[in-house]
C-alpha cells in the first residue's frame, strides 16, 4: 500500500498539475525579472519580458543558466531576495573552479524539506522510523536536506554526518536505525563492515535512500543483498537546492521529479532545441516556487531521459532515468551518444582496471573508437589464446552497451598518462 | 623436470624488445632461449634466463607485467626425423603441446626444444620412459 507525504501534489492529474505549474511560472519569472539583474539582462539580450510568458509553453523563449553563469555571478548575483530575508547558504564542493553558492529563505527550506519528506515516505519511512542520516552535514546540502525531511516525517532523527564508521554502527544497532541516508559508495562501505563484524543479524534497516553520486543498477542489487534492504535512488543539486529534486518510489524505474516545485526540460546539449518526451538529452530545470535563489533554466549538464508512463506506486509526477553520464563528456561517435562511464562500467564488470583512455579518430571518412586498457598482473597469463579470448569478450560487450563497435587495445602498465586530479580519459583526434 | 620460463607482456612499438634486453643485460642475465608469439597490437616474449627469480625481479620493478610457466626441455637428437620422434610419442599419448620453441646453441650433441603443456611433470616420465631426455636446469645453467 503506498504511502504519500503531499498525495495532492505527489497524484495530482496531469491537468491541475499543468494549471499548477503555469501560475507558477508566471510569477517566478516576473520576481526573478524584479529581484535578479544579471537574469534579466539575459532576457533582455533575447528580446523577452515576463509578458510573454504566460505559462509552460512559452518556457523555451527564455534563456539558459549554465554552471559558468553561476560562477560569474559569485557570490551574490543570482540572489532573488534581499540578504535579510534569506536563512541559510548551501554551497557545491568546488572541485572545478570557483565555488556555487546558493541562497534559502524559511520559505525555501520548508518547501525543500518537504520534497525530501516526499523521498522519505516513498522509501517507507512514517514517524515509527528510526532514520540515520549519514550524508555530511555543512555546506554540503546531502545532510541537512535530509535530515530536515526526517523531521517532517516524523522519524527519530539520527544526524549522524559522515564518517566514523564506529559511531555510526554502534547507533545503527543500539538504536535500531531502520532507513539509512548516505552516498551509495559508503553504503558499500557501511555493508562490507557490518559483514566484517558479524552484525548483520543486530542490523534492522528496511530501506536506505542514496544519492549525490553516479551508481549503477549492479551496485543497487549489490547493497540490497548485503543490507537485506530496499536502496532508492534520490536526485539533487546544490543549485536546485539539493537532495529531493526527484526521488525513486518501490517501483525503482525512475526518479519522479517534483513537478510542483521544479520544471523539467530535455534538450539537446548541442543545438540547444528542446526534444520531445521520451527523448535522451540534457536535463533542464527551472524553479517555480523558489525565493532566494530562483534558477530559470538551469543546465544541470546531466543526460537523462524523462516517462510519463503509468507508475504503479500511483504518482504522476514524471519521472527521470538515472542519468546515464554528463553532456561535457559525451562523445558523438558515429551518430551514437558514448560517455565514458558506460566503458568504464563495462570495464570494471569484466575484471579490467579502471584506468583506460578512449582515443576517438576519422578513418576514411568513417568515426573509430579504440579504447586501452592497462594490462594487470591479474589478467595477465602465458596463454595468448586466452588472452585474445578476454580481449573479444570485452570486445562483445562494449558493443552490447554502446551499440557500435569499439577497439580494444591492451598496453603496458603506466602507459596511459596520469595527471594531477582528473585523468584524461578521451583524445578525439577527428578533424571535422 | 619442469623448469621456469618468463612470459612478459610486450607491446608493438619500435625499440620495447631493446628495452627489456637491455634491462636484462644490464643485470647481467643471459639468455637461454627466446620465443615471441605476436598479435597486431602486443606480443607475449618468453624467455628462459639463466636466473630465473632476478629477471623476474628486475623485470616487475621495471613496470614489465611478467609471470612464469612451468615448460619441459627436450633432447632433440641432431639427426633427420629427430623431433618427429619426440612429436610420435607425444601424439601417441595424446598429449597437447600448446607451443615450443628452441634453445640457442648446444648443450651437447642434441638440440634441446622447449615444449609447454599441460601435466609437465608426467609428460616428461613418459619421454624418458621412451628413451627421450628431458634437460635438468642445472645441465642447462638455469638458476
Amino acid at each position: 500500500m503506498a504511502n504519500y507525504y503531499q498525495k495532492e501534489m505527489e497524484c495530482a492529474s496531469r491537468e491541475e498539475m499543468v494549471a499548477l505549474q503555469n501560475e507558477r511560472l508566471v510569477a517566478q519569472v516576473k520576481h526573478v525579472w524584479d529581484n535578479v539583474p544579471y537574469y534579466r539582462k539575459k532576457m533582455e539580450e533575447k528580446g523577452v519580458t515576463p509578458d510573454d510568458i504566460k505559462g509552460i509553453n512559452d518556457l523555451h523563449k527564455l534563456p539558459f543558466l549554465t554552471k559558468d553563469d553561476l560562477r560569474d555571478a559569485y557570490p551574490y548575483g543570482l540572489l532573488g531576495t534581499d540578504l535579510k530575508n534569506c536563512v541559510r547558504i548551501h554551497s557545491t564542493s568546488g572541485t572545478t573552479g570557483k565555488r556555487v553558492v546558493a541562497f534559502y529563505t524559511q520559505h525555501d527550506v520548508d518547501l525543500w524539506e518537504d520534497c525530501c519528506a516526499r523521498a522519505i515516505v516513498a522509501a517507507g519511512g512514517t514517524n515509527e522510523d528510526v532514520c540515520q542520516v549519514a550524508y555530511g552535514y555543512g555546506l554540503f546540502t546531502g545532510g541537512s536536506g535530509m535530515h530536515g525531511g526526517s523531521h517532517k516525517v516524523g522519524c527519530l532523527t539520527l544526524p549522524m554526518s559522515s564518517g566514523n564508521t564506529d559511531r555510526q554502527l554502534q547507533f545503527m544497532t543500539d538504536l535500531g536505525a531502520t532507513i539509512i541516508c548516505c552516498t551509495p559508495s559508503y553504503a558499500e562501505y557501511l555493508a562490507e563492515s557490518i559483514h566484517e563484524r558479524g552484525l548483520r543479524d543486530q542490523i534492522k534497516l528496511k530501506a536506505g535512500i542514496f544519492g549525490a553520486e553516479a551508481w549503477s543498477e549492479e551496485m543497487r542489487h549489490d547493497i540490497e543483498k548485503q543490507l537485506g534492504i530496499k536502496a532508492y535512488d534520490i536526485y539533487g543539486l546544490t543549485e536546485t537546492s539539493g537532495p529531493g529534486v526527484a526521488f525513486e518510489c518501490s517501483e525503482q524505474t525512475g526518479m519522479h521529479i517534483n513537478e510542483d516545485h521544479f520544471i523539467a526540460e530535455i534538450i539537446d546539449p548541442d543545438t540547444l532545441e528542446v526534444l520531445p518526451e521520451g527523448s535522451q538529452g540534457e536535463l533542464v530545470f527551472t524553479s517555480i516556487t523558489k525565493e532566494g535563489f530562483p534558477l530559470l533554466r538551469y543546465r544541470t549538464k546531466d543526460i537523462t531521459v524523462l516517462s510519463r508512463e503509468k507508475c504503479s506506486c500511483g504518482r504522476t509526477l514524471v519521472k527521470m532515468h538515472k542519468p546515464m553520464g554528463r553532456s561535457d563528456d559525451m562523445l558523438i561517435v558515429k551518430g551514437v551518444n558514448v560517455f565514458p562511464s558506460q566503458i568504464e562500467a563495462v570495464l570494471l564488470e569484466n575484471g579490467y582496471p579502471a584506468n583506460y583512455q578512449i582515443i576517438v579518430d576519422r578513418v576514411n571518412h568513417s568515426d573509430t573508437i579504440e579504447v586501452l586498457v592497462e594490462m594487470t598482473p591479474e589478467i595477465f597469463s602465458d596463454s595468448l589464446g586466452r588472452i585474445t579470448e578476454m580481449e573479444k569478450d570485452l570486445v562483445a560487450a562494449l558493443k552490447a552497451m554502446l551499440g557500435i563497435y569499439a577497439k580494444v587495445r591492451l598496453v603496458e602498465p603506466k602507459t596511459i598518462a596520469r595527471s594531477e586530479g582528473k585523468a584524461v580519459r578521451i583524445i578525439d583526434k577527428r578533424k571535422i | 623436470m619442469a623448469i621456469k620460463q618468463i612470459t612478459v607482456f610486450l607491446e608493438n612499438r619500435a625499440g620495447r624488445l631493446l628495452e627489456i634486453t637491455q634491462l636484462l643485460a644490464d643485470n647481467k642475465i643471459d639468455l637461454r632461449a627466446l620465443n615471441i608469439a605476436e598479435t597486431t597490437d602486443y606480443g607475449l616474449l618468453r624467455i628462459i634466463a639463466d636466473d630465473t627469480e632476478k629477471a623476474l625481479t628486475v623485470l616487475k620493478e621495471n613496470g614489465a607485467i611478467a609471470t612464469t610457466t612451468d615448460v619441459l626441455a627436450v633432447a632433440v637428437p641432431n639427426v633427420s626425423g629427430g623431433l618427429n620422434t619426440l612429436l610420435q610419442v607425444l601424439a601417441k599419448a595424446n598429449v597437447d603441446v600448446s607451443y615450443m620453441y628452441s634453445i640457442f646453441g648446444h648443450a651437447d650433441e642434441n638440440a634441446y626444444m622447449i615444449l609447454q603443456l599441460a601435466e609437465a611433470d608426467e609428460v616428461a616420465a613418459l619421454l624418458q620412459k621412451n628413451g627421450i631426455t628431458v634437460a635438468t636446469a642445472e645441465k642447462l645453467g638455469i638458476n
